[in-house]
């Protein structure tokens, strides 16, 4: 393959899932200059790594590629990411205040700071949550895709998944839950 | 089956990722437990609220450009030289990503069947309108305007809704060409997700049918008959709402 259809190849391929890339390293370092600094870097990488690319699931291939990139921008600018353990006690708390919030009708929230605060309930969750997440119901991958990227048993995939919608059902007011069922 | 037991299943249940035996389990026991029942249509309101609620963040504009610039002319293999890695780029890095690589590499490789091949074609033309930019021949979510758009240009008329009310709107229409025969392309939004619904008479070989979905370099498809016509369907947005989208479209037939 020349230089050239090469590179056509990969853009014709990889570049329709750059906004996967991007929302995917959105979710994991919140911000947008960094969020792009790290997809520049792992189109970069994929570009390199192009050959051994065989078919199969690109945005997937794709993906696990951003996530390794913001694995190594945790270990050089946020260590403590990594090690972030899952505090129940703390979630616990979280859980009361969101209900609390709810069943209180002078407070309930607009659409608008229910999103606000729904999104802000994903970015607090532990990464290792969170990324299942936005893997499973953002990105639409199977749960085999996830454990493939994420070198993690199938089982890991479906408890994490268990765990980290339970904790974000919370902060979903019972009205919009009611909407969504109707339609 | 016991109540935890069924539980720890529901979360693969609701993404259709379960076994088919313990899919039956599970929905034997659903059957005859109402407190089962009950959280799990809780369960299954709140899965959809969060997919529709929670921000999808779209790549800026100028990305696309920045990468393009960025990518290397040069051959390959000049790469690492004329290349200097990013400050916090380790070795390690390079070598955890081509792990990824690897693993992924070895996934489904197989011949392509007829069906196959169809299926490619519908995916490249679906994804040649996102990177052409040239989704629409006409845009508008009327389907009054995008309906007579398409007389005169085809030998049949495509059956064509909006249905922006139940979270689809129409985009716009455009002519395509599939299995050597212009079809007609009608082109929905889902979120951020852009979805390709390919129409054209159905001949009189069988199409073979995938019923229960192709998934294919990221892209979820989904084809069927319906009165004389063949559909397909493609999509980047997740299985599920692509077949809840299939079941909009087929169960109701307008413009009868
Ligand atoms: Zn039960």
């Amino acid at each position: 393959m020349t230089e050239h259809t090469r590179r056509q190849r990969f853009e014709t391929l990889l570049l329709p899932h750059l906004s996967a890339a991007y929302n995917l390293a959105r979710w994991l370092v919140h911000k947008d200059a960094d969020a792009q600094d790290i997809v520049q870097e792992a189109f970069l990488r994929a570009f390199r790594y192009f050959e051994s690319f065989r078919g199969g699931n690109e945005r997937a291939w794709l993906l696990g590629i951003v996530r390794n990139t913001c694995y190594d921008w945790f270990r050089q600018h946020r260590q403590h990411e990594l090690h972030a353990t899952y505090d129940e006690e703390l979630h616990g708390h979280l859980h009361t205040d969101a209900q609390t919030t709810h069943s209180n009708p002078e407070t309930i929230l607009s659409q608008h700071d229910a999103t606000q605060q729904l999104n802000r309930a994903l970015s607090n969750l532990p990464l290792e949550f969170r990324e299942v997440v936005v893997l499973r119901d953002l990105e639409g991958l199977a749960y085999k895709e996830i454990a493939v990227l994420m070198d993690i048993p199938l089982g890991t995939v479906m408890s994490r998944l268990a765990r980290g919608r339970k904790q974000l059902a919370a902060y979903l007011q019972p009205h919009t839950v009611e909407l969504c069922y109707e339609v | 089956m016991k109540c935890d037991s069924a539980r720890e299943l529901f979360t693969a249940l609701l993404d259709q990722e379960i076994g088919l035996h313990d899919a039956m389990t599970v929905e034997a026991h659903l059957r005859d437990c109402l407190a089962c029942q009950v959280i799990y249509q809780e369960q299954k309101m709140q899965r959809t609220a969060l997919q529709q609620q929670l921000t999808y963040f779209q790549a800026p504009a100028e990305l696309a450009q920045r990468i393009k610039a960025a990518l290397p002319s040069t051959p390959a293999t000049s790469l690492s030289v004329t290349r200097r890695p990013r400050r916090w780029l380790n070795l390690s890095a390079i070598a955890a990503s081509f792990m990824a690589v690897v693993i992924s590499a070895g996934f489904y490789f197989m011949q392509p069947s007829a069906t196959e091949r169809l299926a490619d074609e519908v995916i490249a033309s679906h994804v040649r309108g996102l990177i052409t930019n040239h989704l629409t021949d006409v845009a508008s979510s009327d389907q009054h305007t995008v309906k007579p758009w398409f007389n005169g240009k085809l030998d049949f008329s495509p059956p064509v809704r909006d249905l922006t009310t139940e979270g689809f709107p129409l985009i716009g229409g455009r002519m395509d060409y599939l299995e050597h025969r212009a079809v007609a392309t009608l082109v929905y939004r889902h979120r951020q997700h852009l979805i390709s619904l390919f129409i054209y008479p159905a001949q009189t070989k069988v199409i073979p049918r995938v019923s229960s979905g192709i998934t294919q370099n990221g892209y979820h498809l989904l084809n069927w008959s319906q009165d004389g016509m063949n559909y397909w369907l493609v999509s980047d947005v997740n299985l599920v709402q692509l077949q809840n989208f299939k079941v909009l479209l087929t169960s109701t037939t307008p413009n009868k």
